[in-house]
């Protein structure tokens, strides 16, 4: 027999083993068998020694050797294969099973509702100021055009601390403190948020409330008006209810304005046709607004000859209840959890 | 203030077309809130009748079978009533009738047809406490000669209609029937009819036998007039049916007519029995513990601060509110002294909230025109002469102390349109002080106009331009919006920034009540500061300002739990309030309170522990900017409501600015809180993100454990190991703790990574093995410790 006839009989025969060959281990072992020091492949090349042609053995025992080689090398990444598959497949789970969860977190929605109305006028060129809660009489009413005995001062019942001290009744308080801060020279252009608090507990009325307060103020020649005021709380209510609500302005009295109107807004509920919010009248009482009284600029440092403004205010509560479809006040302050978590994603306009 | 429909006009002609809830929304455009427009009494379908014949029914002990001529026809009518009879004239609900009870239907009652209802007053609505016994008890017997078939509400004067108007409180004119007479003129252009003062005088003279004194600057006019031989008895019915619609109780002739005139001018009027006065008054200040019996026989105690009218004897009156008893008036006067005043409205008003507030105070309150003053001692003499047979007096008793000259502003055109932003023609301008009943005289820019005493509420050329626009109408001035100017539009986002950091990080935002019980005032501080109490608080629950605000979550807590609300994780920034000295502290601050779960898993839920809520409250601070720049210490003042080992100060750049702990089991189980001092932690400065360059060159990470006792925080070690390891070490982190017997009981195991780096170039395994030697000799010395193998 020649070289290549036994090559041949030993690649056969190899080819009928590797074609039982079952598994990982079964292949190692056919590899060792044939391989290794004592298969018939080392036996094989044992032969080199009495090859008449070494060089033509050499090209034989090669191709022998890759050939066997490459088989193995087929049928383990065969394997390897089939067995990761298998591997994954066990790893099947069920895909529905719950997630993993951080606590869900929410903001509330008076704050939601304060972050509107600061956006509406920041888009406007207004600056957002804050004051303090805890006011004097002065920046209460005294600068805002009520002295001591002003009948007005009575619609306001308040929480006084001591005889000059009390929580503020309305965020007025700060058009005083913002005047004065520029010092008569600066045009204005500012709201204030807040909370307010008044002596008065009842099913419709906390005794600690939002507003938000506006004031603008600028030179004679820009000619602050109140078709500027109308025109800037149309904007303000049709961002916040919606371009169909519509204004009512009513001649009304405040001290610190002059013209002074209360603003009706189309009711939200029944979207004007008479409801039982709005007492069949199809508007909602939610501003108080006017000039700015020139006694309020004179006490606070701006010439009324030079100077003229409107201010405007109103409360938050209504409105975040309206906003959200919240059917209670005490909602908003009773912080059950099953009430903050609705507020818990970014909203729609 | 409610209007009457047919008292008004007396005064003025309004168009019978328009309905009340018309003449009502109109004045609401012009400023003049309303509660309730509409009858005075909301019944329909009412006529005379005359019962001519009234037989037992046959099957009841009570009924009546009446036959009811109603001069189109004659009802058959079942009625119950004790004292229906023939012959009488009765008021008949016929079949369709709409009473406040319910709609009236034709029907048998007990086999017997009715097709209506006799009325008893009371079943037509009428306020109770105009109520007689008799309007209860049995049907209205109505006079001889009221005409058969006749509508009954027009027959007995109250088929009225009214508008109760909320008013503002610089409208003191309008609380008055002839000052709501010319706002309505503005309104409808109409022009206001003269009030009727005649009477005759009789020879006697007031000033012979009767004098006044004031010696108070807080009575500015008071006037007396005299009466007598007055004659006590019921008003006439369009007195009374205009007091009741007014919402005024009639009581007899000469108490209704002071009322009357008072509805009538806004001028509040007293009456004095003369015969009980002597012949003097004198109006001073009350002497402080000063008493008087008022009219409703109650004994008050007076103070220096309240106006009283006097004899020289005693006080007879608190003035403005309430007369006294002795002199008033009865069925029995005959003589009586008129008085009509005007005193200080915010000294009345004190003394009324003290005693009570009546339609009279109101009107002292808002102030009075003095010319009415005059108009209504003039007019309750001329009612007085007409309904009570009084005789009046020449003379009058006067002290007048009122600056009455006439006011006058001038205007220009251009002012009025440039604060409405309009564009008003003079001429409609003109027309609008026309229709209010101001007379003007006008050149080509201005006018000068004279304000009536009336309107105490216009003083100032913006006063004008209100009122222009009120009667021009807002709705006609276009919408605009302000030249956008000089802008300082500066807006502080970090609160904002905080909630949404804190709501991401799986908190519920909160909103709760700055105003707590004093008891709960200093919880979960440790604070010297006083707290803040109100003077009149609504209730004791809500007496005193808070401190802190974790406690105002804690009580969201308390509630949630109770409502069996798992999983509490809440946070809130508000205001917390004290008293230093005698300066006032608000500082804002935020509050966080954890409880529950925190990382949901089926299986393996993670729960909130003191870990977790420092991990918030550093990713907070992180994210705030002040990382690396904050460290939490052990307090040494632990507030009692916290967990005394499980306590921490929040330091930012060495200022205390918070607190951060567990709750002490006393006070909950698991709750974790921190509350930060905003104010504090704003004044603490950050600078905005710096990029810094990536190094090129490779770490090298090394790893270290120390066996050391437990009171060694690994805070300390970490951050020894930074400065040991000098600029080398760009990092150190804990990643393993371990506590065991084989290391003894009083020890901890902590592993440390540490990471080596140079920005300049690669670091040798010898400089690194430098550092790191030299770093674990470091921390054996320092803290006692040895070196674990790794």
């Amino acid at each position: 027999m020649d070289i290549k006839q036994q090559a041949a009989i030993i690649k056969e025969e190899f080819e009928n083993k590797i074609n039982e060959v079952k598994s990982l281990k079964e292949l190692n072992d056919l590899k060792i068998g044939y391989l290794g020091k004592k298969g018939p492949i080392f036996e094989f090349s044992s032969m080199i020694k009495d090859a008449p042609d070494k060089k033509e053995f050499g090209i034989v025992m090669n191709d022998l050797k890759n050939s066997v080689n490459t088989k193995i090398e087929e049928l383990k990444s065969k394997f390897e294969q089939e067995e990761l598959d298998k591997k994954l497949q066990s790893e099947k789970i069920d895909l529905t099973f719950p997630s993993t969860k951080i606590k869900k977190g929410s903001i509330h929605p008076l704050n939601r509702t304060i972050e509107e109305i600061e956006d509406i006028f920041i888009s406007m060129g207004y600056e957002v100021v804050d004051g303090p809660e805890l006011e004097t009489d002065e920046f209460c009413f005294e600068r805002l055009n009520l002295p001591e005995g002003h009948p007005a001062r009575d619609m306001q019942d308040s929480f006084y601390i001591s005889e000059k001290d009390l929580l503020r009744t309305q965020t007025s308080a700060v058009q005083a403190r913002t005047m004065l801060k520029y010092e008569g020279k600066k045009p204005i252009r500012m709201i204030c948020v807040g909370k307010t608090y008044r002596r008065e507990d009842d099913a419709t009325h906390s005794h600690q409330f939002n507003q938000v307060e506006g004031l603008v103020i600028d030179k004679k020649e820009n000619n602050v008006s109140l078709s500027d005021l109308k025109g800037t709380l149309e904007v303000f209510m049709k961002r916040m209810l919606g371009e169909n609500t519509n204004l009512r302005f009513r001649p009304s009295y405040f001290p610190f304005t002059e013209p002074s109107y209360e603003v009706d807004v189309t009711c939200f509920k029944c979207k004007g046709k008479g409801c039982n919010l709005c007492k069949d009248t199809g508007w909602i009482e939610l501003l108080g607004s006017g000039i700015v009284h020139p006694n309020v600029l004179k006490m606070n440092g701006y010439d009324p000859e030079e100077y003229s403004g409107f201010a405007f205010g109103t409360g938050i509560d209504r409105l975040a209840m309206f906003k959200y479809g919240i059917t209670d006040m005490r909602y908003l302050y009773q912080n059950d959890i099953r009430f903050l978590k609705q507020f818990d994603r970014r909203d729609i306009d | 203030m409610i209007l009457s429909r047919n008292f008004v006009k007396d005064y003025i002609d309004l168009d019978d077309s328009l309905s009340i809830e018309q003449i009502a929304e109109d004045m609401t455009r012009i400023g003049n809130e309303y509660d309730y427009a509409g009858k005075f009494i909301s019944c329909t379908n009412l006529v005379v009748g005359k019962v001519i014949s009234c037989v037992n029914h046959p099957d009841s002990d009570h009924l009546h079978v009446c036959k009811v001529d109603i001069k189109t026809e004659v009802l058959d009518i079942v009625c119950g009533a004790p004292n229906v009879k023939e012959g009488i004239k009765v008021i008949v609900a016929l079949n369709g009738a709409q009473l406040p009870g319910g709609v009236i239907k034709k029907g048998m009652i007990r086999g017997m047809e009715s097709n209506g209802m006799i009325c008893s007053i009371e079943e037509l609505g009428l306020d109770s406490k105009y109520l007689k016994e008799e309007d209860k008890t049995g049907i209205a017997i109505l006079d001889d000669d009221a005409p058969i078939g006749e509508d009954a509400l027009k027959y007995l004067g109250w088929d009225d209609e009214t508008i109760d108007f909320e008013l503002t409180a610089n409208r003191g004119d309008l609380l008055s029937i002839i000052g709501m007479a010319y706002e309505l003129g503005a309104l409808y252009d109409k022009k206001v009819k003269d009030i009727n003062l005649n009477y005759e005088e009789i020879n006697n003279n007031i000033n012979d036998e009767f004098s006044i004194e004031v010696n108070t600057d807080n009575c500015s006019l008071f006037l007396a007039k005299k009466v007598i031989d007055v004659t006590i008895k019921e008003s006439p019915d369009f007195i009374k049916n205009r007091l009741m619609a007014s919402g005024i109780r009639p009581i007899n002739n000469v108490v209704d007519i002071s009322n009357y005139v008072m509805l009538e001018t806004g001028q509040p009027l007293h009456f004095y029995d003369a015969d009980e006065l002597g012949n003097k008054l004198i109006v001073r200040m009350a002497n402080d513990n000063e008493k008087l019996v008022t009219l409703d026989n109650n004994e008050r105690t007076l103070s220096s601060s309240d106006i009283v009218i006097s004899t020289d004897a005693e006080a007879v009156g608190l003035a403005g509110v309430m007369g006294g008893i002795t002199t008033e008036v009865t069925s029995k006067t005959k003589n009586v002294i008129i008085e009509s005043a005007i005193f200080d409205g915010v000294k009345v008003r004190k003394t009324s909230k003290k005693i009570l507030r009546s339609e009279a105070s109101n009107r002292f309150e808002k102030g009075l025109d003095s010319k009415r003053t005059y108009m209504a001692i003039n007019r309750a003499c001329h009612l007085l002469e007409k309904y009570a047979n009084a005789k009046v007096y020449k003379g009058i008793c006067e002290y007048n102390n009122v600056d009455d000259s006439d006011k006058k502003i001038t205007i220009k055109y251009s002012n009025i349109n440039d604060v409405l932003g309009s564009n008003i023609s003079n001429d409609e301008i003109l027309e609008v002080f026309r229709k209010l009943g101001f007379t003007y005289e006008s050149d080509e820019d201005k006018a000068v106009v004279c304000i009536p005493s009336r309107r105490l509420d216009i003083n100032i050329k913006e006063d004008l331009i209100e009122e222009v626009s009120r009667i021009y109408g807002v709705d006609n001035i276009e919408s605009t919006l302000p030249k956008i100017g000089e802008v300082n539009n500066v807006y502080d986002n970090t609160n904002r920034l905080i909630r949404y950091k804190m709501s991401s990080l799986g908190l519920n935002e909160t909103l709760t009540y700055v105003l707590v019980n004093d008891k709960d005032s200093h919880m979960f501080t440790n604070n010297l500061y006083e707290e803040i109490k109100l003077l009149d608080p609504i209730t004791e629950d809500r007496n005193t300002l808070r401190y802190s605000v974790l406690q105002s979550l804690f009580k969201v807590y308390d509630y949630n739990k109770a409502h069996n609300n798992k999983d509490v994780s809440l946070f809130e920034i508000g205001k917390g309030f004290a008293k230093n000295d005698n300066n006032y502290i608000e500082e804002e601050k935020l509050a966080c309170l954890m409880s529950g779960n925190y990382i949901y898993e089926v299986g393996n839920d993670k729960k909130i522990d003191f870990y977790v809520i420092k991990g918030v409250l550093e990713e907070l601070l992180d994210y705030l900017g002040y990382k690396d720049r904050y460290t939490i210490k052990e307090s040494c003042n632990i507030p009692k409501e916290f967990h005394p080992y499980q306590c921490a100060d929040i330091i930012v750049n060495g200022k205390n600015v918070g607190i951060i702990g567990k709750l002490h089991p006393n006070v909950s189980k698991d709750v974790f809180v921190f509350e930060i001092n905003l104010s504090l932690l704003k004044q603490i400065r950050v600078g905005s993100i710096k990029f810094k360059e990536i190094n090129k060159y490779p770490q090298v990470k090394k790893d270290m454990a120390f066996v050391v006792d437990k009171n060694i925080t690994s805070d300390e070690m970490l951050r020894e190991i930074k400065k040991s390891g000098g600029k080398m070490v760009s990092d150190v982190n804990i990643f393993d703790i371990y506590e065991g017997e084989n290391i003894g009981s009083t020890n901890k195991s902590i592993a440390f990574n540490v990471t080596f780096e140079d920005y300049t170039r690669t670091l040798t395994d010898n400089e690194v093995m430098d550092v790191f030697n030299k770093i674990i000799s470091d921390i054996e010395k320092k803290f006692n410790a040895k070196l674990r193998s790794m």
